[in-house]
């Protein structure tokens, strides 16, 4: 069987098999049940994002399952998920869930339940979405498994190697993870996002060792019809040129019609203007929407970072001699406070 | 002998009760936040480019010297891990207010390229049981590796509370409680009794500019110095860094004269917009 597994499951990267994993079950049932394919074999856990209301996994967690799929055979992809309510949907390709019923919202918490479904079973890949949840979860997770991720993945070239971003984005590097487990997060903007279905595959009801020596007391969430910034079609993000946050109501009635998210550059941010999770940039969040329109943004190698992989760009700014425009596809240079109301209008 | 007996029954008996906050602040030496780094030979070249304290490091330094003036806090102790050049850096976090510094000596390059996250997680941690911190404070992420690891590495190691991406911090010097940043909003941690390490987001604080006194006075201040290599941590990367490229450059765009020539073009020639 071991001969027969070895001929079957020919990686086309450096990577063997370990004596344990050959002789698992799952690994023997998958080979006596004839999948005569070329894939390596690889089980992977991802880390869901806390769920959207209605029980429905996030759009991150979406794009982390495609990556997860990428980058193992696809065949045995289980999904963590921490919260109170019970899942309803869940990205196609998630053949498992552990579902670990948890009003607690605390990091460490999280952090725990990963170290707890890791350590019970083996995985080849654990995938988690880069965002602030998951660079918050991922390191203390991969510190207790003594594992040293690789963090913001933003394309997977094989099994063991995979590019990510430095230097605000100026300097993309070609990683090969050595560690028996590799154990990623994604940029959800890299990967499409996998359908979802219905829950219809095995929960398994997890428990976790609850983190004690810290309390989550509460949240203040800005509800908003708006789309979600981190996967919006269209985005409109305003910078210091809006000069006051009360200016921002130009954007949203733009946003409003076009049906876009809202989000600025880190200076409007800095300047009180709007809150920190309308950061586009470096140390904000990334976004790749079809159009990304920059108001009154000079375009600081900084904010580049966080939207020069959007599809189309558009600059709207007094100064020619903003960098934002190197950038653009369309620049108009012109007074914001005429040409967004004029756009509104128009469009 | 007896009188160094009746000294320490002296200071046990009258050292008000509180909490003797000892806080550890990471300090990186980055190439600064202006510098658009160009790659050569396969590596970001660091010849000649401006290095600077990194920005996140710079808010975290702050909040350490605020706690210290609010006095919940007595000691402040700035880390810094890299090559000789770290002690300007140190440097700019004593003349902020720090009151001693250590030097964490290595030539490995501290921007991914060779020294990773986990590997400096070990080192903070060995500085911290060396040290008792009560405290570690760390910026959110080096601008160079833009990783954000090394805070919640570091905490998991220890097993210690964390907060990342910290707003706000409020402390009576016992008890934290720490506003943060989330995806969609904030939310508050509370922090019963520390230790804890925490990692400072922009929010946070507006760090201020090291005056010329206090950079006279950052001068005669403590700095030790300690060995990477020898301090028994396998410092080799365990993700090897096998290429380093420039993304790809955007294809050049062009100016438009008005909002109609503009929605023209992101209608009909974008198709963006119907």
């Amino acid at each position: 069987l071991l001969v027969v597994a070895s001929i079957i499951h020919k990686p086309s990267v450096n990577r063997t098999l370990s004596l344990s994993t050959m002789l698992s079950t799952r690994f023997l049932s998958r080979t006596t049940t004839a999948r005569f394919t070329l894939a390596r074999y690889a089980s992977t856990l991802v880390v869901s994002e806390p769920l959207l209301e209605g029980g429905i996994v996030s759009p991150a967690t979406q794009s982390t399952v495609t990556a997860a799929q990428q980058v193992s055979s696809g065949d045995d992809i289980s999904l963590l998920i921490v919260s109170e309510q019970a899942p309803t949907q869940v990205p196609e390709g998630v053949s498992k869930i552990y579902h670990v019923a948890c009003g607690d919202l605390l990091s460490e918490t999280v952090a725990e339940a990963i170290k707890e479904v890791a350590s019970a079973s083996s995985f080849e890949y654990i995938v988690a979405p880069a965002s602030k949840f998951g660079s918050t979860v991922v390191p203390r997770a991969a510190a207790m498994l003594s594992l040293s991720p690789v963090t913001d993945v933003i394309e997977i070239v094989s099994g063991d190697t995979f590019i990510r971003p430095m230097y605000a984005g100026n300097a993309l590097a070609k990683v090969k993870a050595t560690d028996a487990t590799k154990f990623l997060s994604v940029r959800p903007t890299s990967f499409e996002k996998a359908p979802l279905q219905d829950v219809t595959m095995d929960v398994e009801a997890t428990t976790v060792t609850p983190f004690t020596k810290s309390k989550w007391i509460s949240e203040q969430v800005s509800k908003s019809d708006r789309p979600d910034l981190g996967s919006a079609n269209i985005v409109i993000s305003g910078g210091r040129g809006l000069k006051s946050g009360d200016n921002f109501v130009l954007l949203e009635q733009l946003a409003d019609k076009l049906q876009a998210a809202v989000g600025a550059s880190r200076a409007a941010v800095d300047a009180g203007m709007v809150p920190n999770d309308m950061q586009v940039g470096q140390t904000g969040k990334v976004v790749a929407p079809d159009l990304y329109i920059a108001v009154g943004i000079s375009g600081a190698i900084q904010h580049l970072s966080g939207m020069k992989d959007s599809k189309t760009i558009v600059a709207i700014n007094t100064d020619a001699e903003a960098p934002i425009f190197s950038v653009a596809d369309y620049g108009l240079q012109a007074d914001l406070f005429e040409a967004v109301p004029e756009l509104t209008e128009k469009v | 002998h007896c009188s160094k007996y009746k000294v320490l029954i002296h200071i046990i008996k009258y050292t008000p009760y509180q909490l003797i906050m000892k806080i550890l602040v990471g300090v990186k030496r980055v190439v600064d936040y202006a510098v658009k780094v160009r790659v050569q030979n396969n590596t970001v070249d660091l010849n000649n480019i401006k290095m600077s304290l990194n920005p996140f490091c710079e808010i975290a330094v702050e909040e350490a010297v605020r706690l210290k003036e609010q006095k919940v806090a007595d000691e402040v102790v700035a880390v810094s891990i890299g090559p000789k050049q770290c002690s300007e850096t140190l440097r700019t976090a004593l003349a902020m207010g720090a009151d001693r510094a250590i030097h964490i000596s290595t030539d490995l390059r501290t921007d991914y390229m060779e020294l990773q996250p986990y590997a400096i997680a070990q080192i903070f941690q060995k500085v911290v049981e060396q040290e008792q911190s009560d405290l570690v404070l760390l910026g959110k992420q080096g601008i160079d590796s833009d990783c954000g690891q090394t805070g919640p590495m570091l905490a998991g190691l220890l097993g210690w509370p964390q907060v990342t991406f910290a707003a706000n911090i409020e402390t009576d010097g016992k008890s934290m409680t720490v506003e943060r940043e989330t995806d969609d909003g904030t939310e508050t941690i509370q922090i019963p009794a520390l230790p804890a390490v925490i990692t400072c987001d922009l929010r946070l604080n507006e760090p201020r500019y090291a005056t010329l006194p206090n950079i006279m006075k950052a001068k005669k201040k403590k700095v030790d110095t300690l060995v990477a290599e020898d301090m028994g941590i396998d410092l080799t990367p365990r993700n090897e860094v096998l290429e380093v490229f420039e993304p790809p450059p955007r294809k050049e765009g062009i100016m438009v004269d008005d909002v109609d020539s503009l929605l023209d073009k992101l209608r009909n020639e974008a198709g963006v917009i119907e």
